[in-house]
């Protein structure tokens, strides 16, 4: 491989200390997400799969292992350099949307691009682009509260692309939404996926979520426990995900 | 992120807070206010004082007794005439030269009577001292050498005994003496706690005479200037202590007793500032306190913003310009309501208020300076929080 994937985890595991007794959230991970892909990640709750969220998205770092996010291996890095890490190369949406309440949609997707310091013309800009891209350009200037939940949604996924990022990661993008909302919602990422080229990786414990995207990650205890991108290799000789 | 945009949110997260930001803030405009209205007391007290003291006359040297200072007992003058021979004579000119013989005595007319401080004078002390005649006429050097019981009246001794009267011509009484009033002064005031249109000048002989001593108690040499002042001191001291070697003299400028007065007054000035600069800890702590729930309460927008690539730096910025924020403009209100204050005390009560650009300034920097050390615990507070921690909360 010539090019390096988007994020390569090498048995990767996360402890948390709680009252001092040790408790092992993430037990050895080793996979790759590739650009382009769309990965679904499963898993009951307690599998580890929000840790493994975090650590893919690179708000947290592992206790053990190798972590290589956009080529880059994270540890050591300073919270500063994390923050620069994730700006560049992650995009986030979260189940609860996560908006800022007295900012409108426009701004609430350009707030990425503040900590990138650019300038307010050109983040308008870039923002305004992005809500037309998830078709929301006619409520640019609504504030959260004044859009319906798919809206809102939306809102979150154009501010995650607005970046421009080699991966989005979508925490139960789908959990607050009713199903035909949802399903939009999952159509567009799948629409982002295939035109923009992100990798789109898909937090879930919902299976039918999951069954949409081209490869399910299992977890379970702490670990992967099946993967069907392997099961692809062996099954397969065409070992490369297609970018 | 550019330090624009970080103002921007910060006013963004005051104002949606207004009245939390407004009760803070009051905080700060208490704090500051009243730093400003008592720094403008006490430095309108000192000018006053300053006024006063000038007031007295330019280029002025006193020669007393003893030595001057807080604690020490005025000493009893054994100076006398030929003392003043010898100081007109290095003074160069008898109008330089003022001499009192001073003493507490009534005074009567009538039937009204009023304890005066009685002053033995020579006819120069308007040429030496600033004072106004205000009806009549000042004593003359005749009088002086004749010993006439002459008198010239304080405004407030005149006011006493005469009403609405004119004094000028008639009799008074004085420690059991008939006296005729020639004149009486323009009121003065008070000066340096005392009552300067309480006192009564009568001739130096005249006193004398009635006081039955030979003594003057104090000098007073007007220098031909600011120049000379120092050296005619030393000069009349010198002679004094040859005359009465087994005295101290002393000779103190006007510049002198302000030094005095204005190290006192700016030491009362700065406990004034002293205690309304706790006011002002107190509106900081009040800042530092609210910043943290602030904190608190915004604890998933930190995640957010943090997620979404905020360096601590930048969300500590964010929250120390909010804390900023609050105190410059509760001091920018503070300013505005003790200017008021003091311009309006200044204006509809004797109290003196005199404001100045270093307090304003001062008040100012210390708002700033109070945002910046009370907001820096909530805001590395805010920029330490782990994003994964900050985005769960609820």
């Amino acid at each position: 491989m010539t090019q390096h994937a988007a994020i390569e985890a090498i048995d990767v595991a996360r402890t948390y200390a709680l009252d001092g007794v040790s408790v092992p959230a993430l037990r050895g991970v080793t996979l790759t997400i590739a650009h382009g892909e769309h990965v679904a990640v499963v898993g009951p709750s307690g599998s580890g799969k929000s840790t493994l969220m975090h650590l893919l998205g690179g708000l947290d770092q592992p206790t053990s292992g190798r972590l290589r996010i956009g080529g880059r291996d994270v540890a050591g890095l300073t919270a500063a350099e994390m923050a620069h890490l994730r700006n560049a190369t992650i995009g986030f949406v979260f189940q609860s949307f996560h908006l800022l309440s007295r900012t409108s949609a426009l701004d609430n997707v350009a707030l990425p691009l503040v900590y990138r310091g650019l300038g307010a013309r050109e983040r308008r800009e870039q923002a305004a682009r992005m809500l037309e891209r998830v078709g929301l350009s006619h409520r640019i200037g609504h504030r959260p509260n004044q859009l319906s939940g798919g809206e809102q949604q939306r809102v979150a996924i154009a501010r995650a692309l607005v970046t421009e990022p080699a991966v989005l990661l979508a925490d139960e993008p789908t959990g607050n939404l009713d199903q035909a909302t949802g399903a939009a919602v999952l159509e567009l990422l799948e629409q982002l996926n295939t035109a923009e080229g992100v990798a789109v990786v898909l937090v879930t414990h919902d299976r039918e979520v999951a069954a949409r995207a081209r490869r399910q990650i299992t977890m379970r205890d702490g670990r992967v426990v099946s993967d069907t991108a392997d099961d692809a290799e062996t099954a397969s000789d065409a070992g490369e995900v297609p970018r | 992120m550019r330090l624009a945009e970080a103002w921007r949110v910060a006013l963004d997260a005051l104002r949606a807070n207004r009245l939390r930001s407004g009760l803070t803030m009051l905080g700060m405009v208490i704090g500051v206010g009243a730093v400003v209205i008592l720094v403008a007391l006490g430095t309108g007290t000192k000018n006053e004082v300053q006024a006063q003291v000038e007031g007295l006359g330019s280029n002025l040297l006193l020669v007393v007794p003893g030595q001057v200072s807080l604690n020490a007992a005025p000493a009893v003058s054994r100076l006398d005439q030929s003392d003043l021979d010898a100081v007109i004579r290095i003074a160069g000119d008898r109008d330089r030269v003022a001499v009192s013989l001073t003493s507490g005595e009534n005074v009567r007319a009538g039937k009204e009577q009023v304890f005066t401080s009685l002053l033995g004078v020579l006819e120069t002390t308007p040429k030496v001292f600033l004072r106004d005649v205000r009806a009549g006429a000042y004593l003359t050097r005749t009088d002086v050498e004749t010993g006439r019981r002459v008198a010239v009246l304080g405004s407030s001794v005149a006011k006493t005994l005469f009403g609405e009267r004119d004094p000028v011509g008639q009799q008074v009484t004085i420690a059991g003496v008939r006296f005729r009033v020639i004149g009486v002064f323009a009121p003065l005031g008070q000066s340096l706690g005392v009552d300067r249109d309480n006192e009564v000048h009568i001739p130096l002989s005249t006193a004398q005479r009635l006081l039955a001593t030979k003594r003057v108690d104090a000098f007073a040499v007007k220098a031909p200037d600011a120049e000379t002042i120092d050296r005619l001191g030393r000069d009349i001291v010198a002679e004094l202590h040859r005359r009465h070697p087994d005295e101290e003299f002393s000779a103190v400028t006007q510049e002198q007793i302000l030094g005095v007065l204005g190290d006192i007054l700016g030491v009362l000035t700065a406990v004034l500032a002293a205690i309304a600069g706790i006011s002002l800890l107190v509106g900081g702590v009040g800042v530092s306190n609210i910043m943290l729930v602030s904190v608190r309460e915004r604890t998933r927008e930190i995640g957010l913003r943090m997620a979404l690539g905020a360096r601590p730096r930048d969300i500590g910025l964010q929250f120390l310009l909010e804390a900023v924020l609050l105190t410059t403009i509760g001091g920018l209100l503070g300013i505005a309501f003790g200017v008021g204050a003091s311009l309006a005390t200044a204006a509809l009560s004797p109290v003196p208020a005199a404001l100045t650009w270093w307090s304003i300034a001062l008040a100012f920097g210390v708002s700033c300076a109070v945002g910046i050390v009370f907001g820096v615990v909530p805001a590395q507070r805010a920029g330490r929080l782990d994003p994964v921690v900050a985005l769960r909360s609820e």
